[in-house]
């Protein structure tokens, strides 16, 4: 299947979601991973669904630093399909 | 040396998923996880591999993130067959076989139903047909709405405000563009939160800038000569001029594939038994066969075993994980129990809910207040705590939780520093919709 978003050739992006019932806006997501996770006003998590590969560290230390372990990522250099 | 564990479990066959989003994918995983070994196969109508939708009337419309983006992460290796772009049209169960629109079809020795639900479309199909006329459920669905939006439409008509309706009205706002939401109910979100909550929703989109009408119905939509939608004939006899509608009149699910299934399975839903099993007509659970998300009707044992079908992100991902664990023989003797549970922005504000408040006879405004634009409702049914709804205040939420689970007393004790004497309101929900 040939995934629409990428331009051909290109190092596919991680795959983040967050499971927003279990975030309680504590931001330390966004302190590790600056641009990936902002909050919008108060409590409004935005995610990058789809940050580039490069973005690997600190996406890893974002999912790492949520004290309700909200953030799931999928890094396609490490797993099959 | 096997242990009886072992030899319950379900480690071979094949195993087919029909429906490869949320519930699907988070299923497959729990069969991997439980260690079924077999043979995987995932079957979908959509062309694309199982993605999120809830930014798809949020960011994905504001332009912060792509509608192709938001490609769902596998968290556990599938080594699974996909086959997208391909519905599954009938259900033999004598036969095991599952047939494809392409004219194959597939045995099964399991099944996980997860075909999810679609978009109501506006009932007239000759209006629903106008170009202009939009429904959002897909991430094809935002990415036309998307690019709708983009030239700067007159006026987008939203009609429904429920989550989604409320979420797309407060996306287009954020984009500036002028927006008319209408709905029958007297406020927006009535019919979930109940009428005092709802006027809150309501003061939020009028602050925003949206053109809120309640307690009104569009009559009809009326196209130009070139087919196009420009406007809308309330019920009132108001006109409202638009050239971008968008329906937004709930959801229908996805059982019309298993008719002659002799499964017990129609607009209300799979029928499941309270582990996950499906139900056939005589009440009789098929153990081969289990159903998860928006698609499954099941009894809630946190709620008297009242018949739920619940539309939320989290109970897709909890019941497709214990769906799988099912299948795979590791869940037989537990039932599917989890608190209910979503969570929606709009305009900058995130609402969260625990519990389930249908049937709710009393509520009080338990923390915070409307006033300061955060507060926590707690609903109550019979004297019991039944749900509780944040406005932008989160954190109290697991702790109510556990209160409804335990079945606390209503009015609930809030403890904290700013309890005050609490009034208990009457939630004043709105008769049940029977027509848009
Ligand atoms: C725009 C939008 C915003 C949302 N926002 C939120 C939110 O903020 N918070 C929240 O809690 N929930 C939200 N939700 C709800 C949440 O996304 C759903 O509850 C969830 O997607 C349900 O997952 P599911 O896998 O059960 O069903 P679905 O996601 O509906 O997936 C079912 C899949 O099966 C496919 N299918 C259907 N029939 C067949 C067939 N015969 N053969 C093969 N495949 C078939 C469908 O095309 C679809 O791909 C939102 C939903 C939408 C649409
Ligand atoms: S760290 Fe976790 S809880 Fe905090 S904002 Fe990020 S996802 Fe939410």
């Amino acid at each position: 299947m040939p995934d629409s978003s990428l331009p051909p050739d290109a190092t596919p992006p991680l795959r983040v979601t967050v499971d927003l019932n279990r975030c309680q806006a504590y931001a330390q997501c966004c302190y590790a991973a600056p641009g990936h996770f902002v909050l919008h006003g108060r409590e409004a998590l935005f995610y990058d669904p789809a940050p580039s590969s490069s973005a690997r560290l600190a996406i890893e230390r974002a999912r790492v630093s949520c004290p309700v372990q909200a953030i799931r990522v999928e890094d396609p250099e490490r797993q099959g399909r | 040396m096997r242990s009886m564990d072992a030899e319950r479990k379900n480690t071979g066959g094949h195993t087919v998923v029909v429906g490869a989003s949320l519930a699907g994918l988070r299923g497959a995983e729990a069969l991997r996880r439980a260690g079924f070994a077999g043979r995987l196969t995932l079957v979908g109508d959509e062309p694309h591999r199982p993605y999120d939708r809830p930014p798809l009337s949020k960011s994905a419309l504001t332009g912060e993130v792509a509608p192709e983006a938001t490609v769902l992460p596998n968290l556990h290796a599938l080594a699974a067959d996909w086959r997208l772009g391909v519905a599954a049209t009938g259900l033999d169960r004598q036969a095991r076989e599952v047939r494809l629109a392409d004219g194959t079809t597939l045995s099964y020795d399991r099944l996980l139903i997860a075909t999810g639900s679609r978009a109501r479309s506006w009932p007239n199909p000759t209006e629903a047909g106008l170009a202009g006329v939009h429904t959002l459920r897909g991430r094809d669905d935002a990415a036309a709405l998307r690019q709708a939006l983009a030239p700067g439409p007159k006026r987008v008509l939203i009609i429904g405000a429920g989550f989604i309706g409320c979420e797309v009205a407060a996306s287009c706002r954020a984009l500036d563009r002028a927006v008319t939401l209408i709905d029958p109910g007297p406020a927006p979100l009535a019919r979930i939160l109940g009428q005092p909550v709802g006027e809150i929703v309501a003061a939020l989109h009028r602050a925003l800038g949206v053109d809120l009408r309640s307690r009104t119905k569009v009559a009809r939509l009326e196209g130009n000569e070139a087919g196009r939608v420009v406007r809308a004939i309330l019920e009132d006899g108001n006109v409202v001029e638009t050239d971008l509608v968008v329906v937004a009149l709930g959801a229908v699910r996805n059982t019309e594939w298993l008719s002659g299934s002799g499964l017990d399975a129609g607009p209300g839903g799979v029928v499941c038994n309270e582990a996950g099993h499906a139900l056939d007509t005589e009440g009789r659970p098929d153990r081969a066969i289990a159903a998860a998300g928006d698609v499954a009707r099941f009894p809630h044992p946190l709620f008297d075993g009242r018949p739920v079908a619940l539309e939320h992100w989290g109970h897709a991902v909890a019941q497709g994980e214990h769906a799988g664990r099912l299948l795979a023989g590791e869940a037989n003797e537990t039932d599917y129990a989890e608190m209910p549970a979503f969570w929606s922005s709009q305009g900058g504000i995130t609402i969260k809910s625990v519990g389930l408040t249908e049937g709710a006879d009393s509520m009080v405004f338990a923390q915070g207040s409307p006033k300061e634009g955060r507060f926590v409702v707690v609903y109550g049914a019979k004297g019991r705590c039944i749900a509780a709804v944040s406005f932008d205040s989160a954190r109290w939420l697991p702790a109510y939780a556990e209160q409804i689970a335990a079945r606390a007393p209503f009015p609930p004790i809030c403890g904290g520093t700013d309890e005050h004497n609490l009034t208990v309101l009457s939630p004043g929900f709105p008769e049940k919709r029977t027509s848009p």
